[in-house]
């Protein structure tokens, strides 16, 4: 077993974390500076298990036998080494900026926050690793469960109700869909292990395959496809590290991940492609990324916004796993790192202006971009890296999705890709235009903490980087859509 | 000195007859520590028993153990076989657990004079219903249904020292009980009248010949719908609701984890076992009476326990739908079915037995009917409890990585090899419902702040042990399946004979 060790230790250090924030919960500096620590020996495994990757060899730990043909174990796929990189990577970022975020906020039950937020890491890399779907799937129930004290952290009314939804959605889609979708799969080809090039091609009968495909694309509510897309902006009332990591980064990432491994791994591609099983999802994604958008442009509140142009974005990966040709499922994976740099950067930005003057709607933001600057350049490199501009990384993965779609001549989704990009631009950016152009109501007094613009600095220069070093990332994107 | 092979080899007979005879006992030295001692050395006994049976017979395969000498069909036979096996197991692990509860808890919701009569009653449950797995005569098993009964119901009475309402609860336990204690005992007599025989196995060869006889019909119907009510399956459930609420909390535990799963048992076997010939009829019943009675049983118990605020209630409620989980598995009448069914048995009572010595921790240390509303911020005041409360709860709603899980996947998967995909959606759909009112316990304990400011409370190490031994149990066991996966497996082997021959 190659690389046991360094799973081990990447899956161990957020539990460790956990357990640590509890014994520290008096000594407020230790307590909080754990999450860093163990974000660093996660992310440092994580490239290791990258770099086993990319040599082509697969990573695995075999702990014991789950039933009688299931291992618990796991088995490093491509797509699930850029899973990885990404919730550790972005984890060293998140924990300090959390830090600095809570602090500034005087949050209440800091200790239960950081427990269950590192519990969540470890319920996103058990995830990206998982070696079969039924681990998958329970990983995938784990993270709802660990992520709902931090959505309910608040315990006001309006975040159990809002608790209430986030649960219920997550856990009634999963129920009801995707497991009798799993057991299903189970039931026609006895086994549920990822394999590249799937197990359903001689096993299962193709005139089912797309209601399987359907219960499945739905069955995983964290890919937030409309009309299951609800829980995400309820879950907006969390505080914002929770939004920026989890709910732009984590817990949809792992839903659109699942998709993704559902499509290669448990279909296949060319059992995709002959069936034709998605084409009606198509459309459902294609109407998905239209239609919130057009939603957050109406929305006032900033965070909300975001929250709908993450479930835009959401279903571009979910529509190139659709499509399942080669491009776009090499511009699928990259956008699941791309997307979440951009993202949890507009996150940490819309929680330092939270921060500094406990501002949380656009039409507030006029005129206090003289006060901000950085926080403003940040949100606007995020937004470009959103729109797909260079040199930002974000390019990278439309132009891959793009060329996926012509690969197929599918001219509908190129508009409605192109389309999506112009709807972005006019909603990302209108805050940074408030922000510098127009003239201040009243005077505004911001106070954001070092520990929040530190990390907004480096995701910023992490976005920029991704650009121009995206080589590692096509390799591992090119292994998945072999 | 006590001949240790001697003991070894008749401990078939030993593990009910000992329990029945340190009843009385328990009841003589009337000291309540003394009592419980003794009480506890029974069920540790029982517990010892039943663990090497089953080695015994997972090594060296059934065991005929015959009373006194006299073979069948004309003496009491014993059979422990894989599935009996299972269930002693299971039933005396969660007696003993029980009884460790039981000692401080009685202390505070019974009087000190009850309190040896208590342990006596307990060790003649307990005895009884080990004995009712365990017997290859239908009319033995009959003692032994009455035996149980009788002392469950002197058990939920003695609830009366908190609430009067546990005398009517006990009085409706008692008039239902008998009533399908009769109802078994007229199919007994029914099934003798034609076969001239009462041992189990020697009817199933006798019944075999008789297929299509109106009498046995009668007969087994009587027999089915007696063990229901001890089942309490749908209809035929209304004893339980009060019972288990108005009983003091040790007896709700051991009530819940052993006497229904008992008689669920037993159902399976006659269903099973006894019916495996008489293949039209037993469908029918699988399918018009099982199967609804299940489906009916799982809503309504998920729907009143949602709409319920007495803890307890909600609880007995839950495990009316349980129930109906269990039944469900045993109505599709495969051998996939029957494993799943043993499995959610073993599941359910761990998780029920948990879930009612934590509401009853509770109830006795704030020293009152616990509402929902009495559980506000309970985790800052009762860390452990909540701990393992909280543990129990996600187990019970099939979360992943408990032992809920399993019974969910085995039965999903159980329900997809017989291809009734309604039931797949209705199993699903309750159970996504059952979260109505499970998170709202999770929500109370959790997401508030103690009413009257946080003031931590005590908790007894003799009351949260035993729960909290269950609650890694039912984590334990759900990342490591396979001592129950496996027994299950067996069990359903064993009682399933269709598969066999």
């Amino acid at each position: 077993m190659i690389g046991n060790n360094v799973i081990a230790i990447a899956l161990i250090s957020p539990i460790l974390v956990a357990f640590f924030t509890y014994i520290f919960k008096n000594n407020i500096n230790i307590r909080d500076s754990l999450g860093f620590i163990g974000a660093l020996i996660s992310f440092y495994a994580s490239i290791h298990i990258s770099i086993i990757v990319i040599n082509g060899q697969t990573p695995s730990l075999i702990l014991f036998n789950l039933f009688n043909d299931l291992e618990f174990s796991f088995k490093v796929t491509p797509l699930g080494s850029i899973f990885g990189l990404v919730c550790s990577g972005l984890w060293i970022l998140a924990s300090v900026y959390s830090v600095g975020y809570m602090r500034g906020n005087n949050e209440k039950k800091q200790t239960r926050f950081n427990m269950f937020y590192s519990l969540s890491i470890f319920g996103a890399l058990c995830v990206a690793w998982s070696s079969n779907l039924l681990l998958l799937f329970i990983f995938y129930e784990f993270l709802t469960f660990a992520t709902y004290p931090l959505v309910a952290h608040k315990e006001t009314e309006q975040s159990i109700k809002a608790s209430r939804l986030y649960l219920g959605i997550l856990v009634g889609s999963s129920l009801l869909l995707f497991l009798p979708a799993i057991i299903w799969v189970w039931y026609s080809t006895g086994t549920l292990n990822f394999t590249s090039g799937g197990i359903l091609e001689n096993s299962f009968n193709p005139e089912y395959a797309s209601i399987l495909l359907i219960l499945f694309i739905f069955g995983i509510g964290k890919a937030a496809l409309m009309p299951l897309h609800w829980w995400l902006p309820a879950a907006m009332v969390a505080p914002t590290p929770v939004s920026a990591l989890l709910h732009a980064v984590a817990v949809v990432k792992a839903g659109v991940f699942s998709v993704l491994m559902v499509c290669c791994y448990i279909f296949g591609i060319d059992f995709l492609n002959k069936t034709n099983a998605s084409f009606i999802l198509i459309w459902i994604a294609c109407f998905t990324i239209i239609m919130s958008s057009i939603i957050a442009i109406q929305k006032d509140d900033l965070k909300a916004r975001l929250a709908y142009s993450t479930v835009s974005q959401l279903s571009y990966v979910i529509l190139g796993g659709l499509i399942a040709s080669q491009y776009s499922i090499i511009g699928s994976s990259m956008h699941i790192m791309m997307h979440a740099v951009g993202k949890i950067t507009l996150f940490f930005c819309a929680g330092a202006i939270y921060v500094g003057a406990h501002l949380t709607k656009i039409s507030q933001l006029d005129g206090t971009g003289k006060q901000i600057p950085i926080i403003y350049i940040a949100f606007c490199i995020g937004a470009l890296s959103i729109i797909g501009i260079p040199p930002m990384g974000g390019s990278w993965s439309k132009f891959y999705l793009m060329m996926g779609a012509a690969q197929e001549t599918l001219i509908i989704v190129i508009i409605v890709l192109i389309i999506s990009s112009l709807l972005n631009a006019f909603y990302l950016l209108e805050p940074v235009f408030r922000a510098f152009y127009n003239l201040p109501k009243e005077k505004i007094e911001f106070k954001v903490p070092k520990l929040v613009t530190i990390p907004i600095v480096a995701s910023t220069g992490l976005i920029i980087l991704l650009f121009f070093f995206y080589s590692p990332l096509l390799t591992l994107s090119t292994m998945v859509a072999k | 000195m006590i001949d240790l092979i001697a003991i070894e080899n008749n401990l078939p007979a030993l593990q009910v007859v000992i329990p029945l005879l340190l009843a009385p006992v328990a009841i003589l030295v009337s000291l309540p520590f003394l009592s419980w001692l003794v009480a506890l050395f029974g069920s540790l006994f029982c517990l010892y028993s039943s663990v090497s049976l089953f080695f015994q017979v997972s090594e060296f395969g059934k065991i005929n153990y015959f009373m006194g000498g006299w073979l069948p069909p004309y003496g009491i036979e014993y059979v422990i076989d894989d599935a009996s096996s299972f269930m002693i197991v299971v039933i005396s692990f969660m007696g003993l657990l029980a009884t460790i509860y039981a000692y401080t808890s009685l202390k505070y919701e019974i009087s000190e004079s009850n309190q040896s009569k208590v342990y006596g009653m307990w060790l003649l449950a307990l005895g009884g219903l080990l004995g009712l797995v365990t017997t290859g005569d239908a009319f033995n098993l009959f003692v032994f249904l009455e035996i149980s009964s009788l002392s469950s119901v002197t058990l939920v009475a003695l609830g009366s020292k908190k609430d009067k309402r546990a005398l009517t609860a006990a009085f409706n336990y008692l008039l239902i009980g008998a009533v399908g204690a009769t109802f078994y005992v007229i199919g007994v007599g029914l099934l003798y009248s034609v076969t001239g025989t009462l041992n189990i196995a020697d009817l199933t060869v006798k019944l075999s010949e008789l297929s299509g006889n109106n009498a046995v019909k009668a007969g087994i119907s009587f027999i089915v719908i007696g063990l229901m009510v001890k089942a309490a399956i749908y209809p035929l459930h209304i004893w339980l609701p009060a019972a288990y609420t108005f009983a003091p909390s040790a007896v709700a535990v051991l009530l819940t984890a052993t006497a229904t799963k008992a008689a669920l048992y037993v159902l399976a076997r006659i269903l099973f076992t006894l019916l495996s010939n008489a293949d039209e009829f037993t469908f029918i019943i699988l399918q018009w009476v099982l199967l609804p009675a299940s489906i009916i049983a799982i809503f309504f118990g998920t729907i009143r326990a949602i709409y319920e605020n007495d803890i307890k209630k909600l609880l007995a409620f839950s495990s009316l739908s349980q129930i109906g989980y269990i039944t469900i598995g045993l109505s599709l009448g495969t051998a996939a079915g029957i494993m799943a069914s043993f499995i959610h048995i073993a599941n359910h009572s761990m998780m029920k037995a948990a879930l009612f010595m934590g509401v009853g921790t509770i109830s006795i240390l704030s020293n009152q009917r616990v509402k929902l509303t009495n559980l506000k911020g309970l985790g800052q005041t009762m860390p452990i409890t909540s701990i393992c409360l909280t543990i129990v709860i996600l187990s019970l709603l099939g979360l992943p990585l408990t032992v809920g899980f399993i019974s969910k996947v085995f039965l999903l998967k159980a329900v997809f090899d017989h291809g009734n995909w309604p039931i797949l959606f209705i199993i699903v759909f309750t159970s996504f419902l059952a979260m109505g009112y499970a998170w709202k316990i999770i929500e109370q304990i959790w997401m508030n702040e103690p009413i009257d400011g946080t003031v931590k409370v005590y908790e007894k190490p003799s009351l949260y042990i035993p729960m909290i031994i269950l609650a890694c149990l039912n984590i334990i066991l759900g990342i490591y399946t396979y001592p129950i996966v496996n027994g299950s497996l067996q069990a359903s082997k064993a009682i399933f004979w269709k598969v066999v021959s």
